[in-house]
């Protein structure tokens, strides 16, 4: 469970200040399904940043299954990332050396999962984000696009997170690809009951999810319901 | 992480781009085979000057006439032109300094040597029988001067193989040739085996007479000797004998300041010693230079790390993302920078070893390559790897997760 309180977050360079948050408060169940939506510039991008504990708010609380993550240092954030959170990226950023399953295996060596357990757990995860078996073996450059992005998906599925964060990830898919990748989201929040967040600027991908959270100049300005036509017509607005 | 990861890890790292890796650990692998190149030449130095010292005699003292010079004195006379030393000292030593092993009065000088049209000038010396003990001469082929030719004053001598060569060339059997010294017949007796030369001096051209010949017919003159060469019974006693002599050659000269002695007794292990600080200072020297070229080999490591660091920054970003702390990267990258100086250093060192063997093989160069340094190279390009991988392996561990993702 995602539990976010007052969240600030301000940037401050020479004697410039930049508030990319101003306040933001919502809670997130286990097992739902969100989009964070947002045009460039409004904060969704420093909000994932805190939600994937890669930073900590200037004020407000975090608190993720309990945790309040909101005042660690940076290796208990690394803690928190590899226990707790699997992401997703725009760029795939997959190791272009390793195979597959050594790249879907990486996260277990950070959590220093025993060689034996790794595999299995690897395997399952590639079977769960609708990889074969015989791509295991291949390096990435041997796979295409969509292919690519699932095997970033196994990856952050493979150590159990309590929240998968998955940033623009049909950023650099063709829309056939982008759908069959949210069709695989849909799939592991059905299947596996994952909680899922997903942030985009794309009304046609945030539809996907059953929540979507829209947020602009850093506050949230909407929170409901995919099919909620307010959201809807802000992010056309947008558009 | 595992040590196995780790390890698997640094080898993807290191083999994603061979031609990268491999050039810059040619320049430990050049800094290491050059170190341990030249400290062996310097050590097979040090080993081939401190043997031919060895060969002039065990344990071996001295006593040469002439002043030494102390402050104030302008002048000292050349060593070997007085007379100061008397065969009545040879004998008081013998009997009254204790852990001497041997004693051998002799002298020597430079004469034109003849044998059946051809001639040599060899310095001839007036020898005993235990010259050869206290020399560690080895005859060769027939003997050395017996007490009984001295006694008798046999025209006898013994030769070097260089004089044999001189005189008789190399097929002849120089034994039971005719030579003649000062015009006086002498047979030879025996050919020394090859010592080698010690500076300028070859010890292989040389003649060897019975003393009492010397003293009659070369130099005729009973009175003196040209120096006293003494073996003590072992190298810790060195000290106490050289001291016991001048105390005693002193009292029998009559001379109470030391400073105005007028003989000189010189010990083996001071020129060891003094010829060893030179050729360590060489060593020193030629590891010096070659170590600079390891540091420019390190250099090189800083370098081609701090290049992948910044390629792998998305990598780095990434799996600070899934959940890597600052050690996991930092120890990634130290291991990479020390696998690579240790690969190289291996590498070096076998290099190294092959160049060293090779240079003695061929006899350019006496070579000696030592344990110590070995260790030596392997340890110091284990510490480059540290030393250079270290702010690279800390820059890699610093970066912010979100800017390392976002770097293009």
């Amino acid at each position: 469970m995602i539990e976010i309180k007052n969240i600030t977050k301000t940037y401050v360079n020479g004697d410039n200040e930049t508030h990319a948050l101003r306040g933001a408060t919502f809670t997130i169940n286990d097992g739902e399904f969100v989009a964070i939506m947002g045009p460039s510039g409004s904060g969704k991008s420093t909000l994932m940043h805190i939600l994937g504990a890669l930073d900590t708010p200037t004020s407000g609380t975090y608190k993720l299954d309990g945790h309040d993550v909101s005042k660690l240092s940076d290796d208990e954030l690394a803690t928190i990332r590899r226990d707790r959170i699997g992401f997703v990226f725009q760029a795939f950023n997959l190791l272009p050396r390793a195979t597959v399953m050594r790249n879907v295996t990486l996260p277990l060596i950070y959590a220093e999962v025993p060689e034996i357990e790794r595999e299995k757990r690897a395997k399952k995860a590639l079977e769960s984000a609708g990889l074969t078996e015989d791509r295991f073996g291949h390096k990435s450059n041997q796979l295409s696009g969509g292919q690519i992005q699932r095997v970033a998906i196994a990856r952050a599925l493979v150590n159990n997170p309590s929240l998968i964060l998955a940033d623009e990830p049909t950023g650099n898919l063709d829309s056939q690809t982008g759908d069959i990748v949210l069709g695989t989201f849909q799939r592991l929040n059905h299947e596996l009951k994952s909680t899922i967040i997903l942030i985009t600027h794309e009304r046609e991908v945030a539809e996907h999810a059953d929540r979507i959270i829209y947020i602009k100049d850093g506050l949230i300005v909407e929170d409901g319901s995919g099919h909620n036509k307010r959201i809807i017509a802000h992010a056309k607005k947008k558009i | 992480m595992t040590t196995k990861d780790i390890f698997h890890e640094t080898l993807s790292a290191l083999t994603a781009n061979k031609v990268r890796t491999s050039l810059t650990m040619l320049g430990i692998i050049i800094g290491i085979s050059s170190v341990i190149v030249m400290v062996s030449i310097g050590q097979g130095a040090q080993g081939s000057i401190q043997s031919s010292i060895q060969a002039l005699g065990s344990n071996l003292l001295i006593v040469s006439p002439g002043a030494q010079r102390g402050p104030g004195y302008q002048v000292s006379a050349g060593r070997g032109s007085s007379h100061t030393l008397t065969p009545a000292d040879a004998t008081a030593i013998e009997s009254e300094v204790t852990n001497i092993a041997a004693i051998s009065p002799e002298i020597s000088g430079r004469y034109q040597v003849t044998a059946k049209g051809t001639n040599s000038n060899t310095s001839v010396t007036g020898a005993t029988a235990a010259y050869a003990t206290v020399h560690n001469v080895q005859v060769n082929d027939g003997s050395f001067i017996s007490d009984a030719d001295v006694k008798s004053l046999n025209k006898v001598a013994v030769i070097g193989p260089t004089t044999a060569t001189d005189l008789f060339g190399a097929d002849t059997e120089a034994v039971g040739q005719i030579i003649r010294i000062k015009g006086i017949q002498f047979t030879v007796i025996g050919v020394t085996v090859s010592k080698g030369t010690t500076g300028f001096n070859n010890q292989d051209d040389a003649i060897y007479v019975p003393f009492s010949d010397a003293q009659l017919f070369l130099q005729g003159d009973t009175s003196y000797l040209s120096n006293i060469s003494i073996s003590a019974v072992s190298s810790d006693v060195m000290t106490q004998v050289q001291a016991d002599i001048t105390a005693l050659l002193l009292a029998r000269h009559k001379i109470s300041d030391p400073t105005a002695a007028d003989f000189n007794v010189l010990n083996q292990a001071s020129i060891v010693s003094a010829a060893s600080s030179v050729t360590g200072t060489f060593t020193i020297l030629l590891g010096a230079v070659a170590g600079i070229s390891l540091v420019v080999g390190g250099i090189g490591i800083m370098n081609m790390m701090l290049t992948t660091v910044t390629e792998r920054t998305r990598e780095i970003g990434l799996r600070k993302a899934i959940g890597a702390k600052r050690r996991d990267i930092s120890t990634q990258f130290l291991v990479e920078a020390v696998a690579l100086t240790v690969i190289g250093g291996t590498i070096g060192v076998i290099l190294g070893w092959l160049i060293a063997y090779g240079v003695t093989y061929f006899g350019i160069l006496q070579a000696s390559i030592s344990t110590s340094s070995v260790l030596l190279a392997f340890g110091v390009s284990a510490a480059i790897g540290i030393v250079f991988g270290y702010y690279p392996a800390r820059r890699a561990a610093g970066l912010n997760p979100i800017e390392a993702l976002r770097y293009e």
